[in-house]
């Protein structure tokens, strides 16, 4: 799967050939670098490393410095794996990426939901709460109310929807449209949202 | 933040719409499509909000059509605007005029801001 490591800039609107508004994000998608080719032989499977963003030497470790040394590049923030990728490349090769997406393509944006923290049954899977706040009840306005019967079957079922951290998970985001390039900042305008907060690494496959 | 703003004046910026302010009476010539055939209607009214900043920004204009109050929130920015007219510049007192809902006939007048040529 063909794919490329970018960063999320924001999200604006703009309007298509019908005048209609189209809310889109901005990702910025810097040239990425081969870092690592796997191939069948040697791995078992092929696959190309990328990786983007300069990092700061004495912030590399040194397993990793010595990654990057046999790669013949820049010590890198954020290295991605994408298996079978269809463009053959070298290592210490960048790919760009109008190599690999064109306007109106159908791609995924994969990225790491924003943190909410520890959330109740409310936010965290929709519930309504049990509700009233007045006829006798108190403080049950975002309870989850009944988790299961009583002496049979004796135990909470195993996947019942409870409070507890919500986001910052990697969330997929399928099948959104590539609405415009702009190949002179690297820019490229995915139609809908995109998990993640503004900055956070963003990965765009096809 | 500086792409986003690179974005917005590289797609989406238009600079042909008249300086308006909410108060102000205009005409929006708006471009419908009836199958393959385009024609532009005039709307006629008085803008009582702007809302919005870059390539968000919208105005609404309220107008009264045979008796009952419309409102239309268009985006400045819309390739669908043909072009905007000020008709008169209005004296109002504040930027969202949503106390004009509540009026009608004569109280829901706006007082005409006169201006000199310097």
């Amino acid at each position: 799967m063909n794919g490329i490591i970018g960063k999320k800039v924001g999200m604006t609107s703009i309007f298509d050939e019908n005048g209609k508004m189209i809310a889109v994000t901005v990702i910025e998608a810097e040239p990425n670098v081969v870092t690592q080719v796997k191939i069948e032989d040697t791995d078992n499977y092929n696959a190309l490393q990328l990786g983007v963003d300069k990092a700061k030497v004495k912030n590399t470790t040194k397993p990793l410095l010595g990654h990057f040394k046999n790669a013949k590049t820049d010590p890198l923030r954020k290295l991605i794996e994408f298996r079978d990728f269809e463009i053959n490349k070298n290592l210490g090769d960048t790919i760009s990426m109008d190599e690999i997406f064109q306007e109106g393509d159908i791609v995924n944006a994969i990225g790491i939901s924003k943190g909410k923290g520890f959330q109740g049954v409310v936010k965290r899977h929709g519930f309504h709460g049990v509700g009233d706040m007045t006829h006798g009840q108190k403080d049950r306005q975002r309870a989850p109310g009944s988790i299961g019967a009583a002496s049979y079957p004796a135990r909470v079922f195993k996947g019942m929807r409870m409070g507890g951290q919500t986001g910052n998970k990697r969330i997929k985001m399928e099948n959104l449209k590539v609405v415009k390039m702009l190949p002179e900042k690297n820019l490229i305008l995915i139609s809908g949202a995109v998990p993640g907060h503004k900055g956070a690494y963003v990965i765009i496959e096809k | 933040m500086d792409s986003i703003k690179y974005v917005q004046d590289q797609l989406i910026k238009r600079n042909d719409i008249p300086e308006f302010k909410p108060g102000d009476n205009v005409s929006v010539s708006y471009k419908i499509k009836e199958g393959d055939k385009e024609r532009v209607q005039i709307y006629k009214g008085d803008v009582i909000k702007i809302q919005g900043e870059g390539a968000t920004k919208t105005f609404t204009v309220r107008r009264i059509a045979s008796g009952v109050g419309v409102e239309r929130t268009f985006p400045f920015n819309s390739p669908n605007i043909g072009g905007v007219v000020v008709n008169k510049r209005g004296k109002v007192r504040r930027a969202k005029l949503y106390y004009l809902r509540e009026r009608t006939g004569k109280q829901a007048r706006i007082k005409e801001k006169k201006v000199f040529k310097k």
